[in-house]
């Protein structure tokens, strides 16, 4: 650049010079075809994803709310009224008897795999490839083991308890992996300091990891509780369809269940729809309810 | 009679040959700097007066090492027991996720001490010897990772007194910290001589120089030269020592 004049055209010209330069560079972003390619297909995929949600919800609303009616939440379930509150009942049975047995059969094999077993050993290997070659099989096929093992061979019948026992075995992986890299998670300078002190092994878990690992378990039994709510398959061979209250050793269909039993049978489907309505709502209050109580750990 | 004795001591972990053949008194009531480059088995050393050793696999010691002529490596000793009597400081401040004073009642707790008002009075006492009580007294309930990396520290060492220790070892407890912090550790240190034996692992030599009254230097896995700090630093009997402490190498 020639230099004429004094400095203040001199910095009028840079200044040009400038916002030319920032215009170019301006024009090139939104020129390149690629780039606004590249952009539309975000925004696509993200709208789409959101999209395919709002559906399914909106579509499950509206198809169901309409069809709520009070004689669906009868006591005793007849053709007429096809009412799911056993059934609702029926699902938190099941979802509290399934947690009682996987949740700590799994924090516990957790809390072994990472605090005492050799971390290098064989023994933590086969566990690792049995967890996660558990957590890869289908629901149908963990039914089928279920309705041998469960009903036939210990005989429990079609039954809550043979029911909640295949979910047990279902969900015990979740469970365990979870917990398990939430136990890693904690920094060993916690441990190195509670063992400083002199305290032992056991109230070093208990008072110290276990609680800073707190958050982390709950979501992986969220997971779980989630798949239980969810699943028909396991529990069509090992729970049965029928629809009353059940209690440990009686046949009981779940939600799921029952809204697959209303489809099947083809006369209800807008008694359908409203079951799912109603068991949308319980998985939304659920997730909602261990956000919260997460939090609140968490704060403490 | 000194409070811990170390003879023809030597550690393996797995084939390394960590500390090689180790001979050191240690005096009551005094504070010993432990010095050396990096990698040259002091931390080890520090580490294996409570034990913290036995956390790593592959780990093994032959020789002795007495506290007050017990053997800490003998199958009687209980390793618990051993911790309570020999405190720790770690080199980042490491307080546990909860409340300051539950942070400091950890310890009491863990030995046994329920009544209220009795933890009370270790909470603040311990504290109080840690120069901090004037800092969170008004805030024992709050969590204590809210607070500084200096007013950590300082609360990790009155956790470590809470236990009324015998020995409190240090691994390098300052080098984390800023400037005005170190000089308060440090600070703490020369007080808490009087009723404690203090062990200080260091990279900083003039923080050797400063507090302790004895110093050991380290070099791959040999202490090269332990005596009266002065005498060390001033004319050091050995060529290497002499070359460390001049910055000639490390």
């Amino acid at each position: 650049m020639v230099i004429k004049g004094n400095g203040a055209v001199n910095t009028m010209e840079a200044v040009k010079i400038n916002t030319k330069e920032k215009e170019r560079t301006k024009v090139t972003y939104h020129k390149s075809v690629f780039s606004s390619v590249l952009t539309g297909i975000t925004w696509g995929a993200a709208i789409l994803a959101l999209a395919v949600l709002v559906f399914l919800v909106g579509f499950i609303l509206i198809r169901g709310v309409k069809n709520l009616t009070l004689e669906q939440f009868a006591w005793t379930y007849n053709t007429e009224n096809v009412t799911m509150l056993p059934a609702i009942i029926n699902t938190v049975t099941m979802t509290v008897l399934s947690l009682l047995l996987a949740a700590p059969l799994g924090i516990f094999s957790a809390i072994y795999l990472v605090e005492y077993a050799n971390k290098r050993g064989t023994l933590v290997g086969l566990i690792r490839i049995t967890a996660e070659t558990l957590s890869g099989i289908p629901s149908i096929v963990y039914g089928l083991f279920g309705m041998l093992f469960f009903t036939k061979t210990l005989k429990m019948g079609y039954s809550m308890m043979s029911g909640a026992c295949t979910l047990a075995i279902m969900i015990l992986p979740l469970i365990m992996r979870t917990a398990e890299e939430a136990l890693k998670s904690v920094p060993d300078s916690y441990r190195e300091a509670s063992f400083g002190l002199g305290a032992g092994k056991l109230r070093t878990i208990f008072k110290i990891v276990l609680p800073s690992a707190v958050p982390g378990i709950l979501s992986g039994v969220i997971l779980a509780t989630g798949r239980v709510v969810g699943e028909t398959a396991a529990l069509l061979f090992t729970a049965g369809t029928i629809a009353k209250v059940a209690g440990l050793m009686d046949s009981g269909r779940t939600l799921a269940v029952h809204m697959y039993a209303l489809s099947s049978e083809g006369l209800y489907m807008n008694q359908m729809y409203a079951t799912g309505v109603i068991l949308m709502l319980i998985v939304l209050l659920i997730n909602g309810c261990s956000g919260m109580i997460a939090k609140k750990i968490a704060k403490k | 009679m000194s409070k811990i004795d170390v003879s023809n001591m030597d550690l393996y972990y797995g084939d390394f040959h960590a500390l090689k053949n180790i001979n050191l008194s240690i005096d009551a009531n005094e504070v010993t700097a432990f010095i050396g480059p990096s990698g040259c088995g002091k931390s080890t050393l520090l580490k294996s007066i409570n034990r913290m050793n036995d956390l790593v696999p592959g780990c093994r010691i032959t020789g002795e090492m007495l506290l007050d002529g017990e053997n800490i490596y003998s199958g009687k000793m209980d390793v618990n027991g051993l911790r309570k009597r020999v405190g720790m400081v770690f080199q980042k401040p490491n307080p546990f996720p909860m409340s300051i004073y539950d942070n400091i009642a950890y310890g009491p707790r863990t030995h046994g001490v329920r009544s209220k008002a009795k933890l009370d009075d270790i909470v603040e006492q311990s504290l109080r010897q840690a120069a901090i009580w004037d800092e969170v007294k008004d805030r024992l309930k709050k969590s204590a990772l809210g607070m500084s990396g200096g007013q950590q520290q300082r609360l990790c060492i009155a956790r470590a007194l809470a236990v009324q220790p015998e020995v409190l070892l240090m691994d390098e407890p300052t080098s984390a910290l800023d400037p005005i912090s170190t000089s308060k550790i440090e600070d703490l240190a020369v007080e808490l001589k009087k009723d404690y034996t203090i062990i200080m692992v260091t990279h900083n030599m003039q923080q050797a120089a400063r507090i302790s009254d004895k110093t050991a230097f380290f070099l791959l896995g040999e202490v090269v030269e332990y005596g009266e700090t002065e005498q060390i630093f001033s004319m050091p009997k050995d060529k290497r020592t002499e070359d460390y402490i001049t910055g000639r190498f490390g």
